[in-house]
C-alpha cells in the first residue's frame, strides 16, 4: 500500500491501462507537453508519444466526436475536458450520439469511450469553473456515470471504465484531487461500476451522497456520534448510473431515516431520484420525511467567498440536517 | 494537387465544364482509368434499382405504409460515382447522411432489406427499426450513420480516420454531408482537425442548393463550399455530381491523395429533384419553373442516354434492366409489407453493450 492523492490515482489508472492495451489513447486540450491542466497526464507524452497523447484544438465538440469515431474503429479513447463547464459544446456528441450508438444500431455498434470530466465547486471557480453536470448524464440512458471520492475508488473505477464497452462519464471532483489522500494497493485491482459502498456503518440514519460531499458527510457523522445523537450510516454511491438501488434500500430499511446530500442544484438532481426510490420502495420503513441538503437553485456557486460558502453544502449544514432528522 | 485538379476537370473556385454537354454533342468519351463497360452496366443496374425503390417508397408513404422518407433522387450519380471508386479501391468506409440511399443500397443491401427498413419492420439491417430508415450502422457494408444531427457524423468520421491512421490499415474514410451541414460548427472542427493531422478522409459535400427550404444564398456568402478547403490546408474540388463518371474520376484521385497526403473536399454539385422529405411541400419555397427545370437534369436519364450513345447497352437491354428492377422492387414490397414489426419485448434490448 502507498498513500496517494486522487490525481495520482487517476494518472496511475490511465498509465496502467495504456501500458496494458495499445488501443487506449488520450485526447484533450493541453494533455501533451503541459501534462493536463490538473497534471493528470503528466509524463504521458514522454512515455507514450504524441500519437497516443493528442493535444487537441480548443474545440470540445470535436474532442468528443473524434473520440467516438475512433471507438468505432476499435480504439478505446479517453477524451478529457479541462473543466465540466467547458463540456457543453460536446454534449450533443455525448447525449445525442454516444448514448444512442448501441441502442440506435440495435447492437451493431458500441462506443467504448471514457470521458474524464473535472467538476464541482468549493475552489473559488465561479460560474464557469465550478459546475456540477451530473444530473444531465444521470438522466440519459445509454451512458454510465461514475463519481468516485477517494484515490482507491478513483483508480479502480477508472480502470473499469476504460475497459467498459459503453460510454462512461467519469466525474472527478476537482477539490478532491489533492485534498483527499488514501491507501492505494501496489498490485492491480478493478472496482465494478454500479456498486455503491457503505463508507461508514451506522444504524440510526442513512446519508446517501457522492463525490466531495461524502467526506463532509463522514465528518458530520462523526460529529453526531461525538454528540451522542445518532449513529449515522454513510453510503457513497460511487457510480450514479447504473444506480445501486439495492445498497441504498438495504441501508434505508435498516435505519428508517434518509438524508440525501449533493452540491448539485436540488431540483431534478440525483437526490430527487434517491428520494423517489425510498418513497417508492421503502415507504413502510421510513420513520421521517426524506431530507435533502443540496445546492440551491442558483446557476452555480458564485466567485465571492461569501456567496460560494452560502451555496456549498458543508459539514455544519449536513450535521444540522442530521440532528433534525434524528429528532423527528 | 495539380494532378488532381487537372484530371478531374474540376477546379477550385469555378464551375467545371460539364461532361454532359460533351455527351449531348455526341462526343465519344473514353472510359476512365480502371473502369470496364461491365462496371458501367453493373452501376446502371444499381442506379435503376435504387431509383425504382426510391419512387416506390414515396408511393408507399402516400399509402400510409412508409412513415417518412428522404428521397435521394438527383443525388444518384454523385453517390454511385463515389461508390464505384471506393469499391475499385477496396479499402474504404462511409459515414453517410440521411439522403445517401445510393451509397447505402448501392453498397450491397437487397431491395427487401431496404423496404423492411422503410416500412419499420423486423430485419432492418441498420437499427432493426429503432431509427428512421437506413440509419444506424451496416458494418457488413462499411457504413455508419448514427443520427440526424447533421455534421455530428463529420467529427465522428474524422475520429474513425484517426483510428485507421493509428492502426496503419490504409483505409480511407468518406464523410458525406449536404450544403446545409456545411453551416454547422462541427463541420469546421472536423475539417480543421483532419487538416492538422493529414488524415485519410474525403469530405463529400452533396450540394443541392437547399437546406430543406433555405437556399444557398441564405446559407453562405460564397458560391462554392469547396473554397473552404483552402482554409484547412487541403484541396477542395468542384465536381459535376450529376455525372457518374466525373464523380468517379474525382473520387479515384481523391482516394490516392487522401491515402498519400491527407484530406480532400469534393463538392458535388447536384440537384434535389424531390421535396426535402415526404412531409415537405417544396412548392412553398421553390418556384415551379425551377422544379420543372431541375427535373430535366435527371442524372438517371442522363446516365442511361450516355450508355446508349456510347453503345454500352441497347435500348432492349436497358428495358430488360428496368424490368428486372421493377420485379425485384415489387417482390421486396410484398415481402416487407407482409413482414412483422419488431416485437414490443425488444424495447429494452441493447441500451447498453455487454
Amino acid at each position: 500500500m502507498a498513500v496517494k492523492n486522487v490525481i495520482e490515482a487517476v494518472r496511475e489508472a490511465m498509465r496502467e491501462e495504456m501500458q496494458r492495451d495499445e488501443r487506449v489513447f488520450i485526447l484533450g486540450e493541453d494533455v501533451g507537453w503541459r501534462g493536463g491542466v490538473f497534471l493528470a497526464t503528466q509524463g504521458f507524452i514522454e512515455e507514450f508519444g504524441p500519437d497516443r497523447v493528442i493535444d487537441m484544438p480548443l474545440a470540445e465538440a470535436s474532442i468528443m466526436g473524434i473520440a467516438l469515431g475512433a471507438s468505432f474503429r476499435g480504439m478505446r479513447p479517453i477524451p478529457e475536458v479541462e473543466f465540466a463547464d467547458f463540456l457543453w459544446p460536446a454534449v450533443n456528441q455525448l447525449i445525442g450520439e454516444a448514448a444512442r450508438v448501441c441502442y440506435g444500431t440495435d447492437g451493431n455498434l458500441n462506443a467504448p469511450v471514457t470521458i474524464r470530466i473535472p467538476y464541482g465547486g468549493g475552489i473559488r471557480g465561479g460560474l464557469f469553473h465550478s459546475q456540477n453536470v451530473e444530473a444531465y448524464f444521470f438522466h440519459t440512458p445509454g451512458l454510465k456515470v461514475v463519481a468516485p471520492c477517494t484515490p482507491f475508488d478513483a483508480k479502480g473505477l477508472l480502470k473499469s471504465a476504460i475497459r467498459d464497452n459503453n460510454p462512461v462519464v467519469f466525474l472527478e471532483h476537482k477539490k478532491t484531487y489533492r485534498l483527499v489522500r488514501g491507501d492505494v494497493p501496489e498490485e492491480e485491482y478493478l472496482l465494478p461500476i454500479g456498486e455503491a459502498e457503505v463508507k461508514r456503518a451506522g444504524h440510526n440514519i442513512t446519508v446517501v451522497s457522492y463525490g466531495l460531499m461524502v467526506h463532509y458527510c463522514l465528518e458530520a457523522a462523526e460529529q453526531l456520534a461525538a454528540e451522542g445523537i445518532a449513529d449515522v450510516e454513510v453510503v457513497d454511491l460511487r457510480t450514479l448510473k447504473p444506480l445501486d438501488t439495492g445498497t441504498v434500500l438495504e441501508s434505508v430499511k435498516k435505519t428508517g431515516r434518509l438524508l440525501v446530500v449533493h452540491e448539485d442544484n436540488i431540483t431534478g438532481g440525483v437526490g430527487s431520484e434517491i428520494a423517489a426510490l425510498a418513497a417508492d420502495q421503502a415507504f413502510d420503513y421510513l420513520d421521517a420525511p426524506v431530507g435533502r441538503v443540496c445546492g440551491p437553485d442558483v446557476p452555480t456557486m458564485p466567485f465571492a467567498q461569501t456567496l460560494e460558502d452560502a451555496y456549498m453544502p458543508s459539514t455544519q449544514k449536513i450535521a444540522e440536517a442530521l440532528r433534525g432528522l434524528a429528532a423527528y | 494537387m495539380t494532378q488532381l485538379t487537372n484530371q478531374t476537370g474540376g477546379q477550385t473556385g469555378g464551375q467545371a465544364e460539364g461532361p454532359l454537354e460533351e455527351i449531348a454533342a455526341g462526343i465519344s468519351r473514353p472510359l476512365p482509368q480502371g473502369i470496364t463497360p461491365e462496371d458501367l452496366v453493373d452501376f446502371y443496374r444499381r442506379m435503376i434499382t435504387i431509383r425504382t425503390i426510391d419512387e416506390r417508397i414515396w408511393m408507399m408513404n402516400r399509402q400510409g405504409k412508409v412513415p417518412i422518407a428522404a428521397s435521394g433522387q438527383g443525388h444518384e450519380a454523385a453517390q454511385l460515382g463515389v461508390l464505384l471508386a471506393a469499391e475499385k479501391d477496396g479499402n474504404c468506409f462511409h459515414f453517410t447522411y440521411y439522403r445517401d440511399l445510393s451509397i447505402k443500397m448501392g453498397a450491397g443491401l437487397t431491395p427487401t432489406q431496404v423496404m423492411l427498413s422503410f416500412m419499420g419492420k423486423e430485419g432492418d439491417p441498420y437499427s432493426n427499426a429503432r431509427q428512421f430508415p437506413l440509419q444506424g450502422a451496416d458494418l457488413v457494408h462499411n457504413v455508419i450513420q448514427i443520427s440526424n444531427v447533421v455534421a455530428a457524423g463529420l467529427t465522428q468520421s474524422v475520429g474513425y480516420a484517426l483510428g485507421c491512421k493509428m492502426q496503419g490499415d490504409g483505409r480511407v474514410t468518406f464523410s458525406y454531408f449536404g450544403d446545409g451541414a456545411s453551416s454547422q460548427g462541427e463541420t469546421h472542427e472536423a475539417m480543421n482537425f483532419a487538416g492538422v493531422h493529414k488524415l485519410p478522409v474525403i469530405f463529400v459535400c452533396e450540394n443541392n442548393g437547399y437546406a430543406i427550404s433555405v437556399p444557398q444564398r441564405m446559407q453562405m456568402a460564397i458560391g462554392d463550399v469547396a473554397n473552404r478547403a483552402e482554409g484547412y490546408g487541403f484541396p477542395g474540388i468542384i465536381v459535376d455530381g450529376m455525372d457518374l463518371l466525373a464523380s468517379y474520376e474525382a473520387t479515384r484521385e481523391a482516394i490516392q491523395h487522401a491515402r498519400r497526403e491527407g484530406p480532400v473536399l469534393l463538392e458535388m454539385k447536384v440537384e434535389r429533384l424531390m421535396p426535402h422529405t415526404t412531409d415537405d411541400d417544396d412548392t412553398r419555397y421553390r418556384p415551379r419553373e425551377e422544379i420543372e427545370a431541375v427535373r430535366q437534369l435527371d442524372p438517371v436519364v442522363a446516365f442511361g442516354n450516355f450508355m446508349l450513345e456510347q453503345g454500352y447497352f441497347t435500348e432492349e437491354q436497358q428495358e430488360q434492366i428496368r424490368g428486372e428492377a421493377r420485379r425485384a422492387v415489387n417482390e421486396a414490397t410484398d415481402v416487407a409489407d407482409a413482414a412483422s414489426p419488431p416485437d414490443e419485448a425488444l424495447l429494452h434490448r441493447h441500451v447498453y453493450a455487454t
